[in-house]
């Protein structure tokens, strides 16, 4: 057994308010210069949507990722030394359209217009030709389902469960994902890297890029099938997402955790064995990935992985930072986060507890006790999001694992509710789903009182 | 087949594994990935770009009650960026934190600092600057080159008309200052200090700047404009049922609500920072529910979503109310709710009714003690201003301590209180079965006809008699009201629940709302078992949704009779939780008296903002109706316009009206001096004999024009100024798209002169201080550069949170920007010398509205409106007339008195909300730690020179942050309560909270009688605990919250008690196309403006950070439906238009908006992307250019009991959203 420990995040969507502050207090401390105007390190999208750039989950076109090819893992894009035939001309990657040309004001003509006929005003200009310009698409174009009429049914999430959408006012329903790099354990990206400039710390198995070393061949923009890698125009350079090491090194949260103000991410330790890893990535059903990932991950508390973790050389208070870590309860324990598309088979290390809201709209039409814990299930399977569209995201289609989370969270707030009337708590709630009292309520605290402390 | 797990083929595996051998790194076993340890030269460039020099504690000082402490990090000298604070003083160990707290429009206010919008010098418009010069040239002396411009008309027209239209060059501070400082001695000179008027929003985002320019303009005699009333935030529904501004739950407090509805307030978009307490409060079981007609943001996170149709959630209110008080007050009794009823609401008390000769009966006054010959307290004092109850057990009609009549005079001491004593009040005249049961027909007014004019209903109530009186219950009077019937009782009920046709029914309210009768049925009773379960732990959030209408206290009051009645009322985790602009200034004790300067002159002149412009706009002359017609035609108000009834306002005392007098205030001073009669006797004999007038009376005269308007931390023209356009034709004189017609001569106003037209460009001197353009920069004659909120020092509080916390300069302000109160600190200092001999000392007639929470809100005895001008009285100053004051302005000492703590605080001491204080000891505090004047006016007073010290005097002079003041406050209403109170802040009575502590880390604040609720033991602040808990009475006339408002207006509209009034008629009012229908001009639709998710009112909405993560520019939100009907796709453009003037923006469409409504979220300022209009080719407008005010005559009540006038506490609101306008496809090419 190798004991690796890699820094993971998981965010709680049913918290995520989707207001973008993560996005701004990252670009602002990152990605504020010349040639990064377009980017993103942290984007946050309305779904169902297109997202950012746009349709980037459409592994078909943009052939991102890993793929199974008799039984062999080998990237999306084609071999890689299909990648490095390629170098020169690589066709899988967003343009400018995709992702949006970045534009800024002639705000000076405010202050300086000469006296004229009408009230000044300032007008757009592309921050790529420096030409005045029509404003078409940005970063985060449909928020909040502004034009979704138009371009949500090319959500490719929405392929197959087409008849369970409907862009009607009255079955509407929206809900924010929030993106950073995934900081995968079988990162794609690194794989494409034609220079080895890509590369997965060690102690913490932060993906980086080298700046030195890179060579700007962009095979890690089409390598990455969440786009979550980004060339700099005027450096000539891929960058990316650095999970904030310069912070995590000294014990601060990243920029896009501490200053979630919905406060739904959490930062922490996952244990696991990296000799696994090609072979849980390799499990030939897609739907299987998700148990896959989790079976490569250690359990601190088992006193073989201490051993192992001791002989490895792996600190002592790394160890306790796994005992303690809330990523670790929230996936490992609670199994309420799930990966965001394991079927990249990526090995993705950000994952997502699914949104839970609003789960009893379905009822509103009858005189049930909406919250009594029946009807709080019965409504799962008519959720306002359909199970079928989260599963897309998050489980490979496999709407179980999804429908579990969903019903642990609906049986949380019900065994809650109890106590929040001082009456006494039903132990019968938690068992319906696999839970014990004292675990419930430990979860309630996470998700629910979350203190700084307990986050990251 | 199985295969070994691998990479790719083993071939290309070799091949590309070969790189192993090429660098140092290690590549893993199964070559997947390359893992580095230790030397990595590549991670350094992320570590440059991390680094930093300081970090430092600032907040943003935008209107918003985020009220949240950022770092603001700094590289070089240069702000780069900033994050959040996250040290916040704990909430406790099983509650979530208010860590962090921010928005991404705070996280990116460090782009203005250098960005290319930034003003960085002193600004004057090209043409005006030039005749200034050249006047100097002429005329040595300033004021006389100001004067020589203003007065010539056609130098006069030459700037006002190029108002907007570029050409602004840069000055110096020198001649800017005295340039203003002359238009400001010339304008007092000329025509009197109440000409000139001060606009600053909430004080409580940075309270010092607000004081700067505050204290300036009310030394001098200058009123300041309110801001909540003309944001239409101030729900008139508080005062009314409260007796209080609004007071309302930290948002730490929705955690403890068991039931939490979202009416109207989109959480996640407009309290961004406190959103997470409510997607928490839901894991402990709580139950949510979204009300609203769109899927707003809020929606995502709640169990359901309530789909009103827009401005109908009245009618969901009263059938709410049917159900509860059906099934809870009628079916049964539920003894918690009986309770609180008897103690804390009006629900007991007895109303006489009024026989209106037709053998049926119409409500009236409440029965008060004065009424009731012989009774023992009948000749009690103030005996007319004591309600009655009838207690249960004799039978016997009583006056229980607490009301008004108890708060002052000597008889009331030591009752003012809740108690009943032996007394229970019998809650209703029923007596079921009973023989000698007695029971009329009383008329009561419905509005839900579809022009929304009156029609009656016809109910009975149980009754009893008092001497030769019949009475009833306020109870009694709600069940008819809401349609519940009991047996015995005469008129026409509902036949149940399903019938449509009967006023406040679930059926009735669906047909209205939208919403199923089942879902309004259920949301009713979960509400109340709720209530029971949790002891009124229910919640509703009410916002911006339903509160700017026009009919929004009615709305609200509707929804106030759900959480009141059942007892939700001051609990925490219960009752309104009123979340629009409602921020709160915690030491507002301390702010008031140094913003106000109440330390050298008082009384101040505070104006309310929207009569102000709907006057001085000339908005009033587009009325095409009378003020009957848009209230439902109850007849009250026949042939009278609106004008009319404000005017009267004015003269009886109700209401501020400033400009005062159609004479200087300073001549008028003069001139009672010279006939030897004091100024109060004299100006009421001359304005009974008609020789004086007030302003308001003859407001196209150019003599009561407003001559000088100054904004600070405000954007009046991109923002608030509902009726945009008309601000720009009447007040600027520059381009307009007013298109509206004026009255005919039988909607023009009685007793108001109305020559042929009106005034055009009226204002002299438009003065905007800030840090960036907006359209009131882009207006105005003079803009002055201001520091940015990294660059100053001030303090920061919210009512979202119970902390102080501090703004701290990062960098010196840049280029030639100053701090606001550096700023009027030296426009003060040049009007000191300039006005020194010009001005002198001079004596002024202050026109002071009867105030709330002091004896003359006892004007009015039983509401009954007397007006001297109709010989119905005498005009008596601070009774039928507003109180007039004579006082004193030493216009050479303005400045030596801006910056000291004049001598008034000594002398009579503080007093607010009826809470006196002796501040000896305090002022002594500050004496030795700001150190003393030694020669001049201020001789021996504390000095206050620099931003620090304000706030410093701030806080020492609040109880919320002095916890002896505190205590002392709470003394001195124990005497009049007979109640223990000071324990409350005995926790902190050493405690005083300085600078350097807000530096450090945010302070919680001390529980003090300056509000209403308690933080003592660290429990979270919900409003009104001290009201329940403590027995003091609420400051209205009953001293219970009252859903019953006896005052003529009140009961003359038809809002006696809460009533669904549909949104206005724009039809039938301004002949505006109908919802829906169609012509070649487009679709009309009902025009909404609510909260932007991109900006907080018109700051960051340039900002390109925002810019960039929305539309680039200005848009509105439309359906699927109303975007097909004019074949308009998302992001073409289109244009709105209506009769107040035309927008130009692109369309965003989508299927969250119902068919028939559009957003246009508000205060998108016209400066980004906004081209030329294809309807006048002129610049296209704001949000606000579809808008225009419309006063609400209840909302200028005054002198009686809580319908008083106090600053930003009640008065008509700047209500926008029953506005409709007409939308089409733009078909011309897009020219700027």
């Amino acid at each position: 057994m190798r004991v690796m420990a890699q820094m993971a995040m998981v965010m709680n969507l049913d918290k995520c308010i989707g207001c973008h502050t993560c996005s701004v207090t990252c670009k602002q401390a990152w990605t504020n210069r010349n040639g990064m105007e377009y980017v993103w390190f942290n984007n946050v999208e309305t779904r169902p949507g297109l997202g950012y750039p746009r349709r980037w989950q459409d592994q078909e076109e943009w052939k991102g990722g890993w793929t199974l090819k008799n039984g062999h893992l080998q990237l999306k894009t084609g071999g890689r030394l299909q990648k490095l035939l390629n170098i020169f001309s690589n066709p899988k990657m967003p343009g400018m359209d995709d992702y949006y040309e970045p534009w800024t004001y002639d705000y000076e003509t405010l202050l300086n217009a000469p006296l004229q006929k009408n009230f000044p005003v300032a007008q757009p200009h592309s921050l790529i030709t420096g030409k005045t310009m029509n404003v078409k698409w940005s970063a985060n174009w449909d928020d909040d389902l502004g034009g979704a009429q138009e371009y949500a049914p090319k959500d490719p999430m929405l392929k197959g469960i087409e008849d369970k959408v409907k862009f009607e006012f009255e079955k509407t329903f929206m809900f924010y994902l929030p993106r950073i790099c995934e900081h995968c354990l079988n990162p794609a990206c690194a794989a494409s890297c034609p220079s080895g400039a890509i590369y997965k710390r060690e102690e913490d198995g932060i993906v980086l890029v080298d700046q030195d070393k890179c060579r700007g061949w962009r095979m890690c923009v089409s390598g990455c099938p969440y786009k979550k890698v980004y060339f700099n125009h005027k450096t000539g350079k891929a960058e990316k997402c650095t999970f904030c090491y310069p912070r995590i090194e000294v014990g601060i949260p990243t920029v896009c955790s501490e200053t979630c103000v919905g406060r739904l991410r959490y930062i922490g330790i996952i244990l696991y064995d990296p000799d696994k890893v090609l072979a849980a990535a390799s499990v030939e059903d897609d739907q299987a990935l998700y148990e896959a990932q989790l079976g490569c991950f250690l359990d601190p508390f088992d006193p073989e992985v201490q051993r192992a973790a001791e002989q490895q050389g792996i600190p002592m208070d790394w160890m306790e930072a796994a005992r303690k870590s809330p990523v670790r309860r929230l996936i490992q324990d609670y199994k309420v986060a799930l990966p965001l598309h394991p079927e990249y088979r990526t090995m993705p290390m950000v994952w997502y507890v699914p949104p839970l809201s609003p789960v009893v709209d379905v009822v509103k039409d009858t005189g049930h006790d909406a919250e009594e814990m029946g009807n709080l299930f019965g409504a799962i399977d008519a959720l306002r999001i359909p199970v079928e569209y989260l599963a897309g995201l998050f489980t490979a289609g496999d709407i179980e694992p999804v429908n579990g989370v969903l019903r642990k969270l609906a049986a949380m707030r019900s065994y809650m509710r109890d106590i929040n009337l001082g009456r006494d708590p039903d132990a019968s709630i938690p068992e319906a789903v696999g839970m014990g009292e004292e675990e419930m309520y430990e979860m309630f605290r996470l998700l629910a009182i979350a203190k700084y402390n307990e986050r990251y | 087949m199985t295969t070994e797990p691998g990479l790719d083929g083993p071939l290309i595996s070799a091949l590309v594994g070969t790189r192993r051998f090429f660098t140092k790194a290690a590549v893993s076993q199964d070559r997947r990935t390359i893992d580095y340890q230790g030397g990595r030269q590549g991670d350094s460039f992320y570590r440059d770009r991390w680094a930093h020099d300081k970090v430092v504690r600032s907040t943003h000082g935008v209107n918003c009650t985020g009220s949240c402490s950022w770092k603001v990090y700094v590289k070089d000298g240069v702000i780069t960026w900033e994050s959040q604070q996250t040290d916040y003083p704990s909430t406790g160990p099983d509650k979530p934190e208010y860590e962090p707290r921010g928005c991404p429009r705070g996280a990116a206010f460090s782009w203005y600092t250098y960005s290319p919008t930034r003003v960085r010098y002193p600004y004057v418009r090209g043409v005006l600057l030039e005749m200034y010069r050249a006047a100097k040239a002429e005329h040595p002396d300033p004021v006389d080159a100001w004067a020589s411009i203003v007065t010539d008309p056609e130098k006069a027209r030459a700037y006002k008309s190029v108002r907007g239209k570029g050409g602004l060059v840069r000055s110096t501070w020198a001649e800017v200052d005295e340039l203003i400082a002359a238009a400001y001695v010339h304008t007092i000179e000329a025509h009197g200090p109440d000409r000139i008027a001060g606009f600053s929003p909430i004080p409580a985002m940075s309270p010092v700047s607000y004081a700067s320019g505050a204290r300036f303009n009310e030394l001098i005699g200058a009123p300041m404009l309110s801001f909540y009333d003309w944001y239409a935030d101030l729900p008139n529904a508080s005062p009314q049922m409260f007796g209080d501004q609004t007071d309302v739950p930290e948002s730490g407090d929705w955690w403890d609500a068991g039931y939490l509805i979202m009416w109207g307030s989109n959480v996640p978009l407009t309290r961004t920072p406190d959103a997470h307490w409510m997607t928490e409060a839901r894991y402990r079981g709580q139950k949510v529910i979204a009300v609203a007609p769109d899927y707003a943001e809020n929606v995502k996170f709640a169990d359901e979503w309530v789909t009103t149709a827009p401005g109908t959630d009245g009618a969901l209110a009263m059938a709410m109310g049917h159900v509860l008080l059906k099934e809870y007050f009628v079916d049964r009794s539920i003894d918690f709710f009986t309770d609180y009823n008897q103690r804390f609401t009006d629900v007991p008390f007895l109303i006489t009714l009024e026989d209106n000769g037709s053998g049926a009966y119409t409500p009236g006054k409440f029965l008060v003690a004065g009424d009731v010959d012989g009774h023992a307290q009948a000749s009690s004092e103030n005996a007319m201003w004591k309600p009655m109850v009838m207690d249960d057990a004799t039978g016997e009609v009583v006056a229980p301590n607490g009301s008004i009549g108890f708060r002052y005079g000597e008889e009331g001491m030591g009752k003012w209180n809740l108690d009943l004593g032996d007394v229970t009040p019998r809650l209703s005249m029923y007596a079921a079965g009973s023989a000698t049961q007695e029971a009329v027909t009383v008329i009561l007014p419905r509005f839900d006809t579809p022009d929304g004019s009156m029609a009656d209903k016809v109910r009975g109530v149980p009754v009893h008699r008092v001497g030769n009186r019949l009475v009833t219950t306020v109870l009694d009077l709600l069940l008819a009201h809401y349609g519940v019937e009991r047996a015995g009782l005469p008129g026409t009920w509902p036949t149940g629940y399903d019938d449509a046709a009967a006023a406040a029914t679930p059926a009735w309210a669906s047909a209205i709302t939208g919403v199923p009768e089942e879902q309004i049925t259920r949301l009713a009773r979960e509400w109340a078992q709720n209530a029971i379960d949790t002891k009124g732990r229910g919640m509703i959030l009410m916002g911006a949704g339903t509160n700017h209408w026009y009919h929004s206290d009615q709305i609200y009051r509707a929804m106030l009779v759900l959480t009141s009645i059942t007892g939700c009322q001051g609990r925490n985790g219960g009752g309104w939780a009123h979340y629009v602009g409602q921020e709160k200034v915690r030491p507002i004790m301390g702010f008031q008296h140094m913003a106000f300067a109440l330390d050298w002159v008082r009384p101040p002149r505070h104006m309310n903002q929207t009569a102000y412009w709907y006057v001085n706009t000339s908005q009033y002359r587009y009325d095409t109706f009378d003020a009957d017609d848009i209230n439902g035609g109850t007849g009250l108000f026949k042939g009278r316009s609106t004008m009319d009834l404000l005017a009267q306002a004015a003269r009886l005392g109700w209401a501020p009206s400033y400009p005062q007098f159609n004479k200087s205030s300073l001549t008028v001073a003069d001139d009672a001096a010279a006939a030897g009669v004091a100024a109060p006797a004299y100006v009421a004999a001359q304005l009974k004999s008609g020789e004086l007038k007030f302003a308001i009376e003859d407001p196209e005269a150019p003599e009561n024009f407003p001559r000088i308007l100054s904004l600070w931390r405000a954007n009046l023209f991109g923002s608030s100024a509902k009726g945009n356009e008309y601000f720009l034709k009447h007040l600027l004189g520059t381009d307009n798209a007013v298109k509206a017609t004026e009255a005919g001569e039988e909607h023009r106003p009685e007793g108001i002169v109305w020559p042929e037209k009106a005034g055009e460009g009226k204002l002299d001197l438009l003065l905007t201080l800030d840090f960036r353009m907006t359209s009131s920069t882009l207006f105005s004659d003079v803009v002055l550069p201001a520091a940015t909120w990294y660059e100053k020092h001030d303090i920061n509080t919210t009512d979202m949170h119970p902390f102080v916390h501090s703004f701290n300069p990062a960098i010196a302000p840049p280029w030639q920007s100053k701090s606001d109160w550096e700023t009027w600190k030296g426009i003060a200092k040049r009007f000191s010398e300039l006005a020194k001999d010009r001005l002198g000392v001079r004596k002024d007639v202050v026109a002071k509205p009867l105030w709330h929470d002091t004896p003359e809100a006892m004007a009015t005895v039983h509401g009954r409106v007397l007006d001297w001008g109709k010989g119905e009285c005498e005009p008596v100053p601070g009774k039928t007339l507003p109180a007039l004051v004579e006082v004193e302005r030493d216009y050479g000492a303005i400045y030596d008195k801006m910056i000291a703590i004049g001598p008034l605080m000594e002398k009579v001491g503080m007093l607010t909300k009826g809470v006196a204080y002796n501040v000896e000891r305090e002022m002594g505090q500050l004496r030795e730690r700001f150190s003393t004047v030694r020669t001049g006016v201020a001789a021996g007073q504390p000095k206050m020179e620099t931003d620090i010290q304000v706030a410093e005097a701030i806080m020492y002079l609040s109880g919320t942050c002095n916890g002896h003041l505190a205590t002392h406050g709470f003394k001195f209403l124990e005497k009049r309560t007979g109640h223990e109170l000071h324990d409350l802040s005995a926790e902190h009575e050493g405690k005083q909270i300085t600078f350097a502590d807000t530096q450090a880390a945010p302070v919680p604040v001390i529980t003090s009688p300056e509000w209403s609720g308690s933080e003592t033991g660290g429990r979270r602040y919900s409003p009104f605990t001290i009201n329940i808990e403590r027995s003091k009475p609420f400051h209205t006339l009953t001293g219970r919250q009252q859903f019953y408002l006896d005052h003529d207006w009140m009961i003359g509209m038809g809002e006696a008690m809460p009533v669904y009034r549909p949104p206005l008629n724009m039809t039938k009012l301004f002949g505006e196309s109908p919802v829906g229908t169609q012509s070649e001009l487009g679709v009309s639709v009902r025009y909404l403006t609510p909260h932007n998710k991109w900006s907080i009112h018109s700051e960051y909405q340039d900002n390109l950070f925002m810019l960039s993560l929305s539309r680039g520019g200005q848009t509105i939100w439309m359906s699927v439906e109303d975007a097909d009907k004019i074949g308009v796709k998302d992001n073409d453009w289109i244009e709105a238009v209506n009769r107040n003037g035309v927008v130009a923006c692109r369309a965003i469409v989508s299927h969250r908006m119902p068919e028939g409504t559009v957003y246009m979220h508000h205060a998108q300022d016209r400066l980004i992307d906004v081209p030329l209009t294809e309807t006048d080719g002129k610049r296209g407008g704001i949000h606000n250019s579809l808008t225009r005010i419309l006063v609400k005559p209840s909302h200028i009540i005054g002198g009686y009991a809580q319908h008083a006038y106090f600053f930003n506490y009640i008065g008509p609101t700047g209500n926008n959203r029953d506005e409709v306008t007409t939308i089409r496809k733009r078909t011309a090419k897009v020219e700027y």
